[in-house]
C-alpha cells in the first residue's frame, strides 16, 4: 500500500479533525492502518458537514413522508409531486463559514452548490432564495459583510440565469463574526427525468464531467466543521472561487444529457469532492467503483493522490452514462466548452478503489466512507438564560404613548424594513416566471406548460428561538406555511437549514434538540414533511454562538397560477378583514426590541390547529377568487402587517379596531403589536366580501371586518367605529396618539425603504 | 413571422425570448452561436445574459462568435436585427452599433421596473408605439451606462438614433429617472438605416399582464407587422 | 522566441471611473487624505511565440486593438520582454 505512514507516531489523523476513538473506529472496518489518502477522505466523509454524526439521532423525529413526497432526504435534493405530471426539486444548504472569511465568493459558491444539487436531479432550476443573517448595520465589519455576499449572490445566480426571487435578511449582533447565507434552490421537471446519484450496472463507466480540478477548497467540508477562529479565518485557502460561466455551461450540457437519455447516474461534486460523490454513488446502489486518477483532468501540476481526492473544485460532476453513450456524453460536453472523460467503472466489490500510476493509492469500502460515520448522542442541558428571561413580565412594560411613531420606527428597523437594496441586485425576473417577486409573503413562480405556480417562501424568527428553541421552531414552519397560503397556495412540503453552535457545548445541543422537536411536531400537523436540507454547526467566534436559527424553506403549489393573491391592497373600497384571534402576547416581539430594547418574555404560544384552519381558508378563498390581498401578521404584529400592505399597494386604508376576536382588556398598543400566531389582514371587495365571510365561517376561522382600502393615510382607530361602519379617515389630533395610528403612505414609505440604504452609507 | 435568438455560451435569456414570442402567437427558434448561416428567420435577437461569462469585458467575446459574420449580413441587407442587454453589448463591440458599455455609476447590479420614452416610431421595432410614449420595462444589468464619444453622441442625435430614454412617470428623461448613469438617459439605439437596434431594458420580460406588464409586447408585435408589411431596409 | 507581453487596460481619462471613484472616497474616509485621483484599469499578461521583438509588438498590439481593449472607452499600453529559457 502507498504512502504509508507512521500514523501512530505523527496523530496525523489530529490534524484532520479526526478523533482517536474514531482512528480507531477506521482501524477496524479496514482491518488495517488506513494510508494518507484513506485517513484524508474518513476525515472529510466523517465530519459533520458530511455525516452528520452528531445530529443525525436527532433529525431521525422529523417527519420526512408523505403522499406527494417523490424523494426524501438522502439524495442531492429532495421531490414533491406538484401535479400535471410535474414534479419540484428543492433543497436550502448554508454556506456560512466561506461567507464569513471571504463573503463574495463564499456567497457566490453557496449558491452554486445548491443549483447543482437540483440540475444534479434531472430538473431545471428555476427559482433561488437567499436566507441571510448579519450583524447589525452599524458595525463596519458587518456592512463589509453584507454587501459582500449580496453582491457575490448576484454575481453567481444573475450569470447563471436562475431568478433570485426572496428569502430574508436580518441583523441581530450574534451574527456580526459569523454571518449565516442559507441558500435554497428551487427546479421543476417531468417524473419521468427524475435522476439519482447511484452508481449502477457493474462494469459501466464512471465519468468526471464539467470543470478541471484544482487544489482549490481542501478540506472545505472540515472547515465546516469548527470553529470560526482566527485560525481557520487563516486557513482562507479553503475557500473556493465560482465559475458562473462554467456552471451555466454545466446546467445546459447536464439537462441535455437528461434529455437524450445519456444518464444512469449523477451526483455533484461539492463538499468532499471526489471522495464523496464516489463513496455515495456506489454505497446507494450498493456496488463499488474503481478511479483512476490520472484520468482526472486537472488544472494544476503536481497534485497528489490526496489533493484530487479532497479537492473541491466547483463545476464538476460524476457520471454514471448509460452504457454505449460515452461518446454522444463527449459530444455534449464538448458542444458545451466542458470536460468529459472516462475514469473508471462500477465494480461489484463495494470497494471505492483509487489508483495513481498504476497503484492502488486507497481502497475503502464504499459504506464505511458514506454510511458508517460514527452515530454521537451529545449530552444537552438546558441553558441558563433560558427560564430567567423567560420570566421577563410584559405587565411591566409601559404603555407606548406615540404609537404612530413607534409604527414607524418598527418599519424603518433593518430587519423589517424594505430589502430592496438587497433584491435589486438579483435578477429577479429571468426565466420569464417570476408571477409575484421578491417583497411579498412568499414568491410566486408559474410553472412552464402547465396552469401550475409554486409558491416560495424562507422563514425563521431567531429571537423566538433563542428564547425557546421548540416553540420558535415551530413558529417558523407555521409562519413558511402561512407566507406561502397568503398568495393562495397549499403549502406542500419544507427543506430546512439547521444553523447552530459547537455541538459539544451542551446547552448549545440542547437548543438543536428543542428546535427539531417543535419543528417536528409543526411538520407533522401542517403536513408539510421535510425532504432534505443540511445541519451547519459551529458558528460561533469561539466564545459566543450565534442565536439558534433553523430556518425553513416552503413550497407550496396553486394549481391556477391566475388566482394568486398579491399581498398590496388592490382597491379602493375593498373591505378590511382581520383572520384570527389576538391575544396579549408582546413577549419576545420586535415592538418590545425595537422600541423597548427587550429581547424577552414568553415567545407566542402557537395553535397549530388554529395555522392549519387558517392556511387552508387562505387558499381556498383565493382559489375562489374571494380574495383581493393577503398578508400574513407576524414581526411587528397588526400594525406592521397593515403597513406593508397599505406600501405594497400604494393605497392608504381606514379601520375602526374594536378590539373583536381579541383578549379582553387587551390595550391598544398590545392588540396593534402583539405576534400572536395564525393571523392575517385580507381584503376582499364588496362583491366576494360575503362569500368570504361566509367561508370563513364554515372554516372556524375568528375574524374582524375592520374597515376599507381608500385615501393616502393608515389610520388604525381603538373602539367601535361611530356609526358602525369604517369611515374615511381625517387627520386625528395630536392627543389620540396613544390610542391611534395616523400616517401617510409617504412617511410610512420614507421609513420603509430609505433605512437600509442609509444604515449601508456608515 | 418567425424570431431567430442567437444563443451564445452564457445566454440566459434565449428562452424567454422565445417564450414571449410564443405567447404573442409568433415561431421562435434558437440559433447555436457556432452556425455560419440564419437562414429562414424574419428577425434576429441577440438576447440578454453574460455571454463567455462576460469575461474581459461584457460581449467581448461574443462578437468573435462564428455566427456574427452572419447576423452583419443578414443587418446589412435590411432585415431586423434586435439586440437586448447583452445582446446590445454584443452589437456595440461588433461595432454595428455606435457607443460603448460603462459599469453602472452605483457600481451595483440593477433589476427593476423602469420607465422609457419613445424618441421614434419611425424604426421597425417601434412601430406601434408614439414619440414621447413612456412605456414600463424591466431592466436588469451591471453594465448599461451607455457612452459615447461627444461627436458620435452628437452624431446619433442628429440623425434620430436613440430610440429609448430612461425617464419618469411623466416622461422626463431626468438624472433621478437615470438608473446607470448612461449619457443623455439613453436606453436603446438603433443604426442609420434604424434596421438594428440595441436596448438594455427586456421586452421579453414584458410580454404578459402576468408577469407585471405587457409593454414589451409592442416592440414585438411592431417587428411581426413590419416584416408582415414586406418591410426591408435599403 | 518565447516572449511576455504586459498589457495594461484603462478607462480613458475623459470617462468618469465610478469604481475608482467609490475607491477614492474609500481612502478618503480611511485617511489617506492626499489621494487626488483613483483610476481602475486591468492588467493583461499574455505569452506568445514569435519571430523577433517587432513581430511580436505587432501581434500584442492587434490583439489589444481587436479584442482585449475597446478603444471606443479604453487606452491600452503594453510592454514585452523575452521570456528567460527553461
Amino acid at each position: 500500500m502507498a504512502d504509508r505512514l507512521d500514523n501512530e507516531q505523527d496523530r496525523v489523523w489530529q490534524t484532520m479533525g479526526l478523533t482517536d476513538e474514531e482512528y480507531e473506529r477506521i482501524r477496524e472496518l479496514l482491518g488495517r492502518d488506513p494510508n494518507y489518502v484513506e485517513l484524508g477522505m474518513f476525515s472529510v466523509m466523517w465530519s459533520e458537514h458530511c455525516s452528520y454524526k452528531n445530529t443525525r439521532a436527532v433529525l431521525r423525529d422529523l417527519p420526512t413522508s408523505g403522499p406527494q413526497v417523490l424523494q426524501g432526504p438522502g439524495e442531492n435534493a429532495g421531490i414533491v409531486d406538484v401535479g400535471d405530471g410535474l414534479a419540484v426539486v428543492f433543497k436550502i444548504e448554508s454556506h456560512n463559514h466561506p461567507s464569513a472569511v471571504e463573503p463574495y465568493q463564499g456567497a457566490a459558491t453557496g449558491v452554486g452548490g445548491i443549483i447543482r444539487d437540483i440540475f444534479t436531479m434531472g430538473a431545471r432550476p428555476i427559482a433561488s432564495l437567499d436566507s441571510l443573517w448579519l450583524g447589525d448595520l452599524s458595525s463596519a465589519r458587518a456592512r463589509t459583510l453584507f454587501s459582500g455576499i449580496v453582491a457575490g449572490i448576484s454575481g453567481y445566480g444573475n450569470a447563471v440565469g436562475i431568478p433570485t426571487v426572496g428569502g430574508q435578511t436580518v441583523f441581530h449582533p450574534s451574527y456580526e463574526s459569523n454571518p449565516l447565507v442559507n441558500a435554497m434552490c428551487v427546479g421543476v421537471m417531468r417524473h419521468d427525468d427524475i435522476k439519482r446519484g447511484a452508481a449502477t450496472g457493474v462494469g459501466n463507466s464512471v465519468m468526471v464531467i464539467g470543470s478541471t480540478t484544482g487544489r482549490d477548497g481542501i478540506h472545505g467540508a472540515t472547515f465546516a466543521s469548527a470553529d470560526l477562529t482566527d485560525e481557520a479565518v487563516e486557513r482562507k485557502s479553503a475557500v473556493q472561487v465560482g465559475d458562473p460561466f462554467r456552471e451555466k455551461l454545466l446546467l445546459e450540457a447536464c439537462l441535455e444529457l437528461v434529455a437524450r437519455g445519456c444518464v444512469l447516474g449523477i451526483q455533484d461534486m461539492g463538499a468532499a469532492g471526489l471522495t464523496c460523490s464516489s463513496c455515495e454513488m456506489a454505497s446507494r446502489a450498493g456496488t463499488g467503483m474503481v478511479v483512476d486518477l490520472d484520468r482526472v483532468p486537472r488544472r494544476e501540476t503536481g497534485m497528489t493522490p490526496y489533493e484530487v481526492m479532497l479537492s473541491e473544485s466547483q463545476e464538476r460532476m460524476l457520471l454514471v452514462p448509460t452504457p454505449g453513450k460515452e461518446r454522444e456524453v463527449r459530444e455534449v460536453l464538448v458542444k458545451w466548452g466542458l470536460e468529459a472523460v472516462v475514469v473508471g467503472e462500477v465494480t461489484a466489490d463495494g470497494m471505492v478503489t483509487i489508483t495513481e500510476g498504476g497503484r492502488v493509492a486507497a481502497q475503502v469500502p464504499a459504506k464505511a466512507l458514506a454510511d458508517e460515520a460514527p452515530l454521537y448522542h451529545r449530552e444537552s442541558a438546558k441553558p441558563e438564560y433560558v427560564d430567567r428571561l423567560a420570566a421577563f413580565d410584559t405587565d411591566d412594560v409601559p404603555a407606548c404613548e406615540d404609537l404612530s411613531g413607534a409604527l414607524l420606527r418598527l418599519i424603518g428597523s433593518p430587519s423589517i424594513a424594505s430589502k430592496r437594496w438587497v433584491w435589486e441586485q438579483y435578477d429577479h425576473q429571468v426565466g420569464a416566471g417570476t408571477v409575484i417577486g421578491p417583497g411579498s409573503d412568499a414568491a410566486v413562480i408559474r410553472l412552464p406548460g402547465s396552469k401550475r405556480g409554486i409558491a416560495l417562501s424562507t422563514d425563521c424568527n431567531s429571537r423566538y428561538c433563542y428564547l425557546n428553541p421548540r416553540l420558535g421552531a415551530a413558529h417558523a414552519v407555521a409562519e413558511a406555511a402561512r407566507n406561502v397560503a397568503c398568495t393562495g397556495a397549499r403549502p406542500l412540503a419544507a427543506t430546512n437549514c439547521q444553523n447552530f453552535g459547537n455541538p459539544y457545548k451542551p446547552e448549545v445541543f440542547w437548543q438543536f434538540r428543542e428546535a427539531i422537536s417543535g419543528m417536528s411536531e409543526a411538520c407533522r400537523a401542517l403536513g408539510t414533511p421535510v425532504t432534505g436540507g443540511n445541519v451547519s454547526l459551529y458558528n460561533e467566534d469561539g466564545e459566543t454562538a450565534i442565536r439558534p436559527t433553523p430556518v425553513i424553506g416552503m413550497v407550496g403549489v396553486i394549481n391556477d397560477v391566475e388566482r394568486r393573491v398579491p399581498m398590496g391592497f388592490q382597491a379602493d373600497g375593498d373591505t378590511v378583514v382581520l383572520l384570527g384571534a389576538t391575544r396579549d402576547e408582546i413577549g419576545a416581539s420586535e415592538y418590545l426590541a425595537v422600541v423597548q430594547g427587550v429581547e424577552a418574555g414568553q415567545v407566542p404560544t402557537l395553535d397549530l390547529q388554529a395555522e392549519a384552519r387558517l392556511c387552508k381558508l387562505l387558499w381556498t378563498a383565493a382559489s375562489r377568487g374571494l380574495l383581493s390581498s393577503a398578508h400574513d401578521a407576524s414581526e411587528g404584529g397588526l400594525a406592521v402587517a397593515l403597513a406593508e400592505c397599505v406600501i405594497a399597494g400604494s393605497r392608504g386604508a381606514s379601520l375602526w379596531v374594536d378590539g373583536a376576536g381579541a383578549d379582553p382588556g387587551l390595550t391598544t398598543d398590545r392588540f396593534l403589536f402583539s405576534e400572536s400566531g395564525a393571523r392575517a389582514v385580507v381584503s376582499a371587495s364588496p362583491s366576494t366580501l360575503d362569500a368570504f365571510l361566509a367561508l370563513a365561517a364554515e372554516l372556524d376561522v375568528p375574524l374582524a371586518v375592520v374597515g376599507r382600502v381608500g385615501g393616502d393615510r393608515l389610520c388604525v382607530r381603538f373602539g367601535p367605529a361611530p356609526d358602525g361602519t369604517a369611515r374615511d379617515g381625517s387627520t386625528l389630533g395630536e392627543a389620540d396618539a396613544a390610542r391611534c395610528i395616523d400616517v401617510g403612505i409617504e412617511a410610512l414609505l420614507s421609513a420603509y425603504e430609505e433605512a437600509i440604504p442609509c444604515a449601508m452609507q456608515g | 413571422m418567425k424570431f431567430g435568438v442567437v444563443v451564445f455560451p452564457g445566454s440566459n435569456c434565449d428562452r424567454d425570448v422565445q417564450t414571449a414570442a410564443r405567447a404573442a402567437g409568433y415561431e421562435a427558434d434558437f440559433i447555436w452561436h457556432a452556425a455560419t448561416a440564419v437562414d429562414g428567420f424574419d428577425c434576429l435577437v441577440l438576447p440578454g445574459g453574460f455571454s463567455y461569462g462576460d469575461y474581459l469585458r461584457t460581449a467581448a467575446i461574443a462578437r468573435f462568435s462564428p455566427v456574427m459574420a452572419a447576423v452583419a449580413e443578414f443587418a446589412a441587407s435590411g432585415r431586423p436585427v434586435i439586440g437586448i442587454c447583452n445582446g446590445f453589448q454584443v452589437l456595440l463591440e461588433a461595432g454595428m452599433l455606435p457607443g460603448a458599455m460603462l459599469k453602472n455609476t452605483s457600481c451595483r447590479f440593477l433589476c427593476k421596473a423602469q420607465r422609457i420614452r419613445v424618441e421614434s416610431a419611425r424604426t421597425p421595432f417601434t412601430l406601434k408605439l408614439r414619440p414621447g410614449q413612456v412605456i414600463t420595462l424591466p431592466i436588469a444589468h451591471g453594465e448599461g451606462n451607455y457612452y459615447a464619444d461627444s461627436e458620435t453622441l452628437a452624431q446619433i442625435e442628429r440623425h434620430g438614433q436613440v430610440v429609448f430614454r430612461y425617464c419618469n412617470e411623466s416622461g422626463g428623461a431626468t438624472p433621478e429617472s437615470n438608473p446607470n448613469g448612461s449619457l443623455g438617459n439613453i436606453a436603446g439605439v438603433c443604426n442609420e438605416a434604424g434596421n438594428v437596434l440595441g436596448m438594455m431594458p427586456h421586452p421579453e420580460r414584458a410580454g404578459e399582464q402576468i408577469l407585471g406588464g405587457a409593454d414589451g409586447r409592442l416592440i414585438l408585435d411592431s417587428v411581426a407587422q413590419w416584416v408582415q408589411g414586406g418591410g426591408r431596409i435599403g | 522566441m518565447r516572449y511576455v507581453a504586459d498589457i495594461v487596460v484603462k478607462l480613458k481619462k475623459s470617462i468618469l471611473d465610478p469604481q475608482g471613484e467609490a475607491v477614492r472616497s474609500a481612502l478618503g474616509s480611511m485617511g489617506y487624505t492626499g489621494v487626488q485621483d483613483v483610476r481602475i484599469g486591468k492588467r493583461i499578461e499574455v505569452r506568445l511565440e514569435a519571430a523577433n521583438e517587432a513581430q511580436c509588438r505587432q501581434a500584442v498590439d492587434e490583439m489589444c486593438s481587436r479584442l482585449l481593449a475597446n478603444t471606443v472607452m479604453e487606452t491600452y499600453d503594453f510592454s514585452v520582454r523575452e521570456e528567460p529559457g527553461e
